[in-house]
This record gives structure tokens, C-alpha cells and sequence, in this order.
């Protein structure tokens, strides 16, 4: 298969995950559209690595793996919290900062 | 045989994707997410990136995955309807992000790469195994490999102090606690009935009253 089918599957999977984004709204299934998101990102990395043949792509993955790792730690330690203080597990009805 | 991989795990790694934002228990979508991450670790594995893909599956969907589902199950999945946004909001939605698709198609297969209608370049022996990554990690981007460690620290630390129980913040209809004996290490090699905890309880004091001490 060539590289370019691998950037198109990549890209369906980000609008996938867009898409949730935008229609989901529990902050649980948020989070896992943000992983979907930096996996297509990562699947895109990977298939431009391939195609030059250099390895750099692969590494700049590897740090993208690291930063979603922490993205989900601290999102998910929200969202226990969210849930210590009885408030509503819902991005919609969350707006004491939107003013 | 590599064409019939790539679009088994294509479309493993499409569906994984609906189903997480299709499933309504956030349950199901964290399954969801491991079948995809499976099938993504095979796309990986086609791409010649065979430590990026074993990293993906012992991280992404061990380690990540677990969390998830201890928070899923901690919080309980009260599932929202999907769309829940209202039906004019989630056709908005919906058509925003396939003309998003539609615009990257655009942009990747228009962007007149070369070889990006090639199976790729050349590869060397060893080419995306632990050997070479490591060997880049640790001249090329030794910088970078130290910052995302000093990242993953600062993380776990504002986890703890995120989810810790705060005194005197918790919500006013939340029950005061009862304070619940703990055995600690200290009261395995303290004197019977001493300590904090009798103390707490009146043991001690009634057995001081009770000799007549003082």
C-alpha cells in the first residue's frame, strides 16, 4: 500500500474523532476523542516516516505517546474530582467559568 | 497479503473510532478505544515502526486503558444520549467534520509530495526497532527524552493533587466523616492501649482513671 492511503486513514480517524468532540458530552468520552485525535496525528508521523526513511518521525511519535499519557492522567484526575464534589459529569452543564 | 492486512486493520481502526463515539455506555467506548489501538498497532507494525507498535500496545492499551477503566468504573457510567447536543448542533457537528476530512484529503493528496504515492524510501537493516529508536533517543533527541520526563513528573504530581480529598471544600450536603481506625505500622510496635487511637476512643484515659494514678 502506499503512504498515501495510510494519511487518508489517518485523517478519517481525526474527523472521527473531531466529530465526537463536538457531539459527545460527557467528559470521559471527551478524553477519548482527544486520544483518537492524537492517534491519527501519531498514525500520520509514522506513515511520513516511512516514506522518507528516516526514523525521526517515529521519535517525535514516541514523545506524542508521552504527552497523551499526561494529558489523560490530569484529565481523568479532573474528572474524579469533578465527581468528589458531586458536580454534574456533564461539559454542558459545567459553566462557572463561562461567566 | 500486506493489502489485505492494511485493510483489515483500516477498517478495524475506522470502527474502533465510531464506536467509541457511537457507543452510549462510556464503558463500551473505552473497549471501543482497545480495538482500535489494536488495530492501530498492525497499521504501525506496516509501516516497519515494530517498537512504536509494541509501545502502543503495552502503553496505550495496557497501561492508558486500565486507567480508564478504573475511572469509568469509579465514577459510573451514566451513559448521555448520544447527539445529545441537540439535533441542529449535532448535524452541525457531523457536517463540520466530514468537510474537515474532505479539506485533508485535499491538502494530503494534493500537496505534491513525490513520494507519497510510493511505498516509501529504502529502509536499512534495523530500521524503526528498539535499537535505532533508543540510539536517537539518546543522541538526537536527548533533549526532548529529558523534557517529556520532567513532563510525565509534573503530571503525576498534579494527578494526586487534583484528585486528593480537601478539607473543609467538600460539597455541604456531603456526610461528615466518621474517623475510622487504621491500623498503621507505628501501632504494630506501640504498647497496647496507647496511642492516638485509644486516646481518641477514651480507653486510655478511663484506664488511667481507673488506677487512680493521679
Amino acid at each position: 500500500m502506499t503512504v498515501a492511503w495510510y494519511l487518508v486513514v489517518s485523517a478519517l480517524i481525526f474527523c472521527v474523532g473531531a466529530g465526537g468532540v463536538l457531539v459527545r458530552r460527557s467528559p470521559l468520552v471527551i478524553l477519548l476523542c482527544l486520544e483518537l485525535m492524537l492517534n491519527a496525528g501519531n498514525l500520520a508521523l509514522i506513515g511520513f516516516s516511512r516514506m522518507t526513511g528516516t526514523a525521526d518521525g517515529q521519535v517525535f511519535a514516541i514523545i506524542v505517546m508521552v504527552v497523551a499519557a499526561c494529558e489523560v492522567v490530569v484529565g481523568l484526575g479532573i474528572i474524579v474530582a469533578l465527581y468528589r464534589r458531586r458536580l454534574p459529569i456533564d461539559v454542558d452543564r459545567l459553566r462557572e467559568l463561562s461567566g | 497479503m500486506e493489502d489485505v492486512l492494511f485493510f483489515i486493520a483500516a477498517i478495524g481502526a475506522v470502527a474502533g473510532a465510531m464506536g467509541v463515539i457511537a457507543m452510549r455506555n462510556p464503558f463500551y467506548s473505552v473497549l471501543a478505544l482497545v480495538c482500535h489501538l489494536l488495530s492501530l498497532a498492525i497499521l504501525f507494525l506496516l509501516l516497519e515502526a515494530q517498537f512504536v507498535a509494541a509501545a502502543q500496545i503495552v502503553v496505550y492499551a495496557g497501561a492508558v486503558m486500565v486507567l480508564y477503566v478504573f475511572v469509568v468504573s469509579y465514577v459510573g457510567g451514566q451513559g448521555d444520549p448520544v447527539a445529545s447536543v441537540g439535533p441542529g448542533l449535532g448535524l452541525a457537528g457531523i457536517a463540520l467534520c466530514v468537510g474537515l476530512f474532505v479539506e485533508l484529503s485535499i491538502a494530503l493528496l494534493g500537496s505534491g509530495l513525490h513520494a507519497i504515492d510510493t511505498d516509501g524510501a529504502k529502509l536499512g537493516p534495523g530500521f524503526g526497532g528498539p535499537g535505532q529508536i533508543g540510539q536517537l533517543l539518546l543522541t538526537k533527541f536527548l533533549f526532548p527524552f529529558e523534557i517529556a520526563s520532567y513532563l510525565l513528573l509534573v503530571a503525576a504530581v498534579g494527578a494526586v493533587v487534583l484528585a486528593r480529598r480537601r478539607r473543609g471544600l467538600d460539597a455541604p450536603d456531603e456526610p461528615a466523616r466518621e474517623p475510622v481506625a487504621q491500623l498503621t505500622a507505628a501501632d504494630l510496635v506501640r504498647l497496647p492501649r496507647t496511642g492516638t487511637q485509644a486516646e481518641t476512643v477514651g480507653l486510655a484515659q478511663e484506664e488511667r482513671e481507673g488506677e487512680g494514678g493521679w
